[in-house]
């Protein structure tokens, strides 16, 4: 591998210091976490960095963590791809329940665009500067986000599934 | 408000109103789907037309959707496979295998050479389903009905063999974690040679009809085209990609079940066209018959199953006389696996594209989160940007060719 994991993370704390935070190789793909207020900019330097050429988005997604603090209830976590030295990066940016806003990235990948709306549509995320952001897979009446952890997969009132007696409850099945 | 969280046919309403055509005429919408003869899948787009051109689109998705990734929160892992046999239900063995692969990696589960090579064979007959499947109905739509018929015998051929080897045909909820459910029977590895006897004379008949038909390449060079750079902004990946001239292939770039012992090549377009993109995939349809027939010569002797108690379920026999197995088959059953906190990401290749497994665990039984990185979400955003300007006809082809599955896009 000609990237190594140590010199994308030099490079981005050298650039960015104290905005990224919590470096940790998971499998294979080396991880760490953003200041959301930092994410377009770092987003960009990573793909346009002569060494780094992060130039693939493959994916952005949402997480819910109701356990968290207050201000890292979301988390955005977006997969960077550079297809030169087949390197892969995963970032992560926490967001506050009360206010969960973010930059999009769609000026630098016309992808995220949906993947974006994807994610406003389920977690509620609000993603600042996208061009399009409403509803893509929920119909637009909806008033919920159903992927966060609070929304019931099934009506609570049924009876006719009883799982107690193997250890589930309402919580966790 | 901006403009564009209007509903489109408000938007395209009031353009209609402002504009006149100088001959008098005026634009309209065209409401293409969701239930429509010509988009195979539940597909609406709606278009703004001068005549037979489109000026403009937007397409509204979501009407399949199922709510998989909410529903794989609330599941075991073992149960989420039928999940993913319903995201492209064309290769639905490529999504079974990326999903226990993706298991595998978080539990650190290495299985033997032989299951490897028994599931690389049966996801690269899973993408010659899929782009039979694809070129052949891009040939229907651009009117060979014929050549549709001609080679679906043989996705049928490949559904007989899935049916041999799990008891499905179509979502085959194939294998478990750490390999097959059952070793493969005789008569799955002699169907599999009379499969390779018997299709390369026909899809090369196929291919005859269709590659330099002057019909058929009137009707698809120079339609839908998109740049190399544009491809790989929109996130293109698979045969869409390659079709645009970037030689990007996770079976080479991130070899996973042993396609690093395998000798094939990467088919690239130039265009990035429909024509292209049916040429990708006929040679993509040549490379896997090759890997499948390595693939046989080299097969390891070996067991057809990791050795992993805890998570593979034990035979019923053992269930019944033996302890460890009955306490294991019953962990097993009920979901209660170890699991380590952890995060992954898989990717396989899929039929159309990277298709990524976002697994966060946190050690319960069933997983925190799980994203599915859907290869055809992701790209038919771009359609509309590959159909503007061009005709209604193109649009119909263009669609067809992207392959875009309902089920994954609406997962």
């Amino acid at each position: 591998m000609a990237l190594e994991s140590a010199v994308i993370q030099q490079k981005v704390i050298d650039q960015f210091g104290l905005k990224v935070a919590d470096f940790v190789q998971l499998h294979d793909i080396l991880t760490f976490e953003v200041a959301p207020d930092a994410i377009l900019e770092v987003m960009k330097y990573l793909k346009e960095d002569e060494i780094l050429r992060f130039n693939f988005l493959t994916d952005v997604c949402g997480v819910h963590y109701p356990e968290y603090a207050e201000e890292r209830q979301f988390a955005v976590v977006y997969h960077l791809h550079n297809w030169v030295d087949n390197v892969r990066i995963r970032i992560k940016s926490f967001l506050p329940a009360s206010n969960p806003e973010i930059d999009s990235v769609v000026p630098l990948f016309l992808g995220a665009n949906w993947m974006e709306r994807e994610t406003y549509d389920f977690f509620g995320i609000i993603f600042k500067g996208h061009p399009q952001l409403k509803r893509i897979l929920n119909m637009d009446e909806m008033t919920v986000f159903p992927m966060r952890r609070e929304f019931p997969l099934e009506d609570g009132g049924r009876t006719d599934k009883d799982d107690r007696f193997f250890g589930r409850t309402q919580q966790n099945c | 408000m901006s403009e564009l969280l209007l509903p489109p046919e408000q938007r395209y309403a009031s353009v209609i109103n402002q504009r006149r055509n100088e001959d008098g005429s005026e634009l309209s919408i065209l409401n293409l789907g969701p239930t429509h003869p010509a988009t195979h899948g539940i597909f609406q787009n709606i278009l703004l037309m001068d005549g037979e051109r489109i000026l403009d689109g937007e397409s509204t998705v979501g009407y399949i959707h199922r709510a998989f990734e909410k529903i794989a929160e609330n599941r075991p892992f073992y149960q989420i496979t039928v999940l993913t046999d319903r995201l492209n239900y064309c290769s639905a063995p490529i999504n079974n295998m990326g999903w226990w692969m993706t298991i595998e990696k978080a539990l650190g589960i290495e299985v033997p050479k032989r299951v490897q090579y028994m599931r690389v064979i049966v996801m690269e007959l899973a993408r010659i389903a899929d782009h039979i499947i694809c070129n052949s109905v891009l040939g229907v739509d651009t009117g060979a009905l014929t050549g549709f018929l001609y080679v679906f015998q043989f996705r049928e051929k490949i559904y007989e063999i899935y049916e041999e080897i799990c008891g499905a045909r179509l979502t085959t909820n194939m294998g478990r974690i750490g390999g097959f459910e059952r070793d493969w029977s005789p008569a799955v590895w002699s169907k599999i040679d009379a499969f390779l006897e018997e299709f390369p004379a026909a899809w090369q008949e196929f291919e005859n009809l269709l590659v330099r038909n002057r019909i058929f390449m009137d009707r698809t060079i120079n339609v839908g085209p998109i740049s190399a750079e544009k491809a790989m902004s929109y996130g293109f990946t698979g045969p869409n990609l390659r079709a645009a001239g970037i030689d990007y292939d996770i079976r080479v770039a991130q070899p996973y079940s042993s396609y690093e012992d395998f000798e094939f090549d990467i088919p690239v377009g130039k265009s990035g066209d429909t024509y292209d993109r049916f040429c990708v995939r006929n040679a993509e349809i040549w490379e896997s018959l090759k890997i499948i027939k390595q693939a046989l010569a080299k097969m390891p002797e070996g067991n057809f199953h990791a050795d992993v108690p805890e998570y593979y379920l034990p035979p019923k026999e053992d269930v019944y006389t033996t302890m460890e197995s009955l306490i294991y088959h019953f962990k097993i059953v009920m979901g209660e696996i170890p699991v380590p906190l952890t995060e992954v990401y898989h990717p396989v290749e899929g039929g159309n594209g990277e298709l990524g497994f976002y697994l966060i665990t946190d050690g319960s039984r069933t997983p925190y989160r799980l994203h599915f990185r859907r290869p055809c979400f992701i790209y038919y955003q771009a359609f509309n940007d590959m159909v503007r300007g061009q005709n209604l006809s193109d649009a119909i082809a263009t669609l067809s060719s992207l392959n875009v599955i309902a089920g994954e896009l609406d997962a």
